[in-house]
């Protein structure tokens, strides 16, 4: 039971994590239409500022500072980028993205070569919150969890209650009409791209110390971020949420919990084939939870796509 | 030339990335594919090295691959992410049937590549059979998630995809063909070059039928197709697998010269270098994937010789062609054919000349203040020289950066100041048709 309960919030921290990179991806699809790929590279440039900050000005400041220059340099994407190829049509725009995505790996390894760099938790935050019989969570965890539901409830009530979030709503839903009543949309949705990539690089700030600050944790973060929003409901906030979450549960659990196929193949009846060392199938029945538990949120994702092709949440064939 | 029917089938529009050629009859031009044939016939004696020979296999290869990747994204409009996996279990495939020797001994070598054909078509049926069903994002993220996946599942099925270290084969062990054992790479190669032909071939053939024409409506307007009475989804699918048959052939024909096949033929970077191939060369015309796999391969294999930042340029390069030139390198070239069929070609060679050396100058000058600049930030602490261009020089000095930035500014000045005589020229020498001459010489 206290396992559990551990892994719960081991899982939370994951989900939530996920879920400042796909609440942001998810308002740039609805407003766009299109995936940015090149939305972890965001997340990883946020680490890396905030360990450059962090040398000269302390983790605080890096928490403060990187964010910022992450969402100038988002909406600059935006604005001199995405803008330009959005006439091209939506298969460009993906392409562009995903580019984008490959030069900001190659520019990180150009600037801060290609080791993981010493970005560390700060002292303040480096001590055990509390134990759970013997597992101890450190402050760091709890600190992650709080800011990310910060972060989400600051959203929510931006976008639900404030003049600013219904422009937007409103601009999502029916661009010209907005347009129309004399507010300036492309600055909007530079706006709102802006503040997505900026939410990926608190991310990547509060991340980066945890998962490592590498040149490839854009692409170890990349993929899963969009299955996240693809199962969650493309455009879906609370869609996001809830995937996020469930795929931080379903991967610690699946990690934490060694379960075999053997074991469930016996349980719903097959039997173990006598002379398993030369079966065709003897990886499959070798398999174990942990070792899957990675590739789980793709599975999912497929089997979203064939049966519920608009996500949970979502409310749109995308 | 006076015919504006004839005129409007060569388009440079970026909106439309597509095929145009003339519908219908199945008649195609011999010409080009008689001179490709003998090109590839005569090519071994002109680079007749062994280093060369081993680019123009892997170049070969990626041909095939790039040109079964861009009937699914520039003939049907849907961007795969993962369409390494096909190639990758066609190669896989391939390996075993080397592998399971009795079968193989009676084989003849030429014939293995359609055993990767087969088992990529296979994969593909079953995979396109719920893919297909719209192009576009779901599209696109099924293809992600089921690339991760069977990548993923290499490293768990040690017994099909062989684990991490992948499996191994050897050619030699098949029948011989008329004599020939494949010992040599002369003796590949030509076993490539005929792949490609026939593949290519093939694809070319493909994308004239009904079903190939019927590809490109769907990519362009798939509700009015359905109109027509075409389901789209079927159409989508068609062109899905045998674009994977293509695909496992490409991926057969990689297991047959390196013998060796790995988690890496099929993981999602493949996948990107694909993607980044054909869109490079240019998704609008059949032959574009062709330019791009054979630009791609030299960028590769020359440049990366040269410096460790080949692939950032690469990078760039992709950027730059996505933002400037959605038509890719083939885009670039067929733009110049109005002007051309005009006869009036002549009288751009002289703004391109005096336009692009000093681009190609100031581009120059731009990589080595980055070499530089990478060579300050990365090299050991006192190792201090450095050599870009031939020259060896102290890369902590003044007087280099200097000498770099004052050429690459002079350069790109000079490259702005004659701009507006090439645009001149542009529009002077396409004067009949406005809509082919904007920001063609941008």
């Amino acid at each position: 039971m206290d396992l559990v309960l551990v892994n719960l919030i081991d899982g939370l921290v994951t989900g939530l994590l996920l879920f400042m990179l796909s609440a942001g991806l998810t308002l740039i699809f609805s407003m766009m239409g299109v995936l940015n790929f090149a939305h972890a590279s965001f997340y990883m440039l946020g680490a890396y500022f905030a360990y450059q900050i962090s040398i000269a000005l302390g983790f605080w400041m890096g928490l403060l500072i990187a964010p910022l220059i992450v969402g100038v340099i988002g909406a600059g994407v935006e604005r001199y980028g995405l803008r330009r190829v959005h006439q091209y049509g939506h298969v460009p725009e993906l392409i562009f993205t995903f580019g984008l995505a490959l030069l900001i790996e190659e520019l990180v390894q150009f600037i801060w070569g290609r080791n993981q760099m010493p970005y560390q938790i700060p002292d303040v935050l480096n001590f055990t919150a509390f134990a759970i019989s013997g597992n101890s969570i450190p402050a760091y965890k709890v600190f992650m969890i709080f800011i990310s539901v910060a972060i989400f409830i600051g959203l929510l009530y931006v976008l639900t209650k404030t003049r600013v979030g219904m422009i937007i709503q409103a601009a999502l839903s029916y661009p010209r009409t907005v347009e129309a009543l004399g507010h300036n949309v492309p600055l909007i949705f530079m706006g709102v791209f802006g503040v997505g990539t900026a939410l990926a690089g608190v991310a990547g700030v509060i991340a980066g110390p945890v998962l490592g600050t590498f040149p490839g944790m854009a692409f170890v973060l990349g993929s899963i971020v969009f299955v996240t929003i693809v199962i969650g409901g493309l455009g879906s906030l609370w869609g996001a949420l809830v995937a996020s979450l469930l795929i931080g549960w379903i991967t610690t659990f699946a990690k934490s919990y060694n379960i075999r196929m053997e074991d469930i193949l016996n349980g719903i009846g097959i039997s173990t084939p006598e002379n398993l060392s030369d079966s065709m199938f003897r990886d499959i029945w070798a398999v174990t939870s942990p070792q899957i538990a990675d590739i789980l949120p793709y599975i999912l994702m497929v089997l979203i796509l064939i049966f519920r092709p608009y996500g949970l949440f979502g409310n749109r064939d995308a | 030339m006076s015919n504006p029917m004839k005129e409007n089938q060569i388009t440079t529009d970026p909106s439309k990335p597509a095929q145009r050629m003339r519908a219908g009859s199945l008649r195609i031009a011999a010409l080009p594919w008689v001179i490709a044939g003998l090109a590839l016939l005569v090519m071994p004696f002109v680079f007749n090295d062994n280093s060369a020979i081993t680019i123009m296999n892997q170049m070969a290869i990626t041909i095939i691959f790039a040109l079964a990747y861009n009937m699914l994204l520039g003939q049907g409009g849907m961007l795969s992410f993962g369409h390494a996996v096909y190639a990758g279990v066609g190669g896989f495939a391939c390996m075993h049937v080397m592998a399971s020797t009795d079968f193989f001994e009676m084989l003849p070598l030429p014939v293995l590549p359609i055993f990767g054909g087969l088992f990529g078509m296979g994969l593909a049926m079953i995979v396109g059979s719920f893919s297909t069903r719209s192009a576009g994002t779901v599209f696109a993220m099924i293809s992600l998630g089921v690339g991760e996946l069977i990548a993923a599942c290499s490293v768990i099925i040690v017994a099909f995809f062989g684990g991490e270290e992948g499996i191994s084969g050897d050619r030699t062990y098949g029948m011989p063909f008329f004599g020939i054992e494949f010992l040599h790479q002369i003796e590949v190669y030509y076993l490539i070059a005929f792949w490609l032909m026939v593949s290519a071939l093939l694809m070319y053939l493909f994308s004239r039928t009904p079903i190939g024409r019927m590809a490109n409506a769907v990519r362009d307007n798939p509700e009015r197709a359905e109109f027509l009475g075409y389901s789209s989804r079927w159409v989508r699918y068609y062109s899905f697998i045998f674009s994977g048959f293509f695909a496992g052939i490409a991926g057969g024909l990689f297991a047959i010269n390196y013998e060796i096949v790995t988690e890496e033929n099929l993981n999602t970077a493949s996948s990107g270098v694909i993607l980044l191939v054909t869109f490079l060369g240019g998704v609008g015309f059949f032959f574009g994937p062709i330019i791009g796999a054979i630009a791609f391969t030299l960028l590769q294999t020359v440049l990366s010789l040269q410096t460790d930042l080949w692939a950032f340029y690469a990078g760039v390069l992709f950027l730059a062609t996505v933002m400037f030139f959605p038509g890719g390198l083939a885009g670039l070239l067929m733009m110049h054919v109005p002007a051309i069929k005009m006869g009036r070609a002549s009288k751009l060679v002289v703004p391109y000349i005096t336009t692009l050396i000093p681009a190609l100058i100031g581009i120059l000058g731009l990589s080595a203040l980055v070499e530089m600049t990478f060579h300050v930030r990365h090299s050991s602490v006192g190792d201090e020289e450095m050599t870009v261009f031939w020259t060896t020089f102290d890369s902590h000095d003044i007087l280099p950066w200097a000498v770099a930035i004052g050429v690459t500014v002079v350069a790109f000045a000079v490259m702005r100041m004659m701009l507006p005589t090439l645009r001149a020229a542009w529009a002077d020498a396409n004067a009949t048709k406005a809509n082919t001459s904007n920001g063609g010489a941008a």
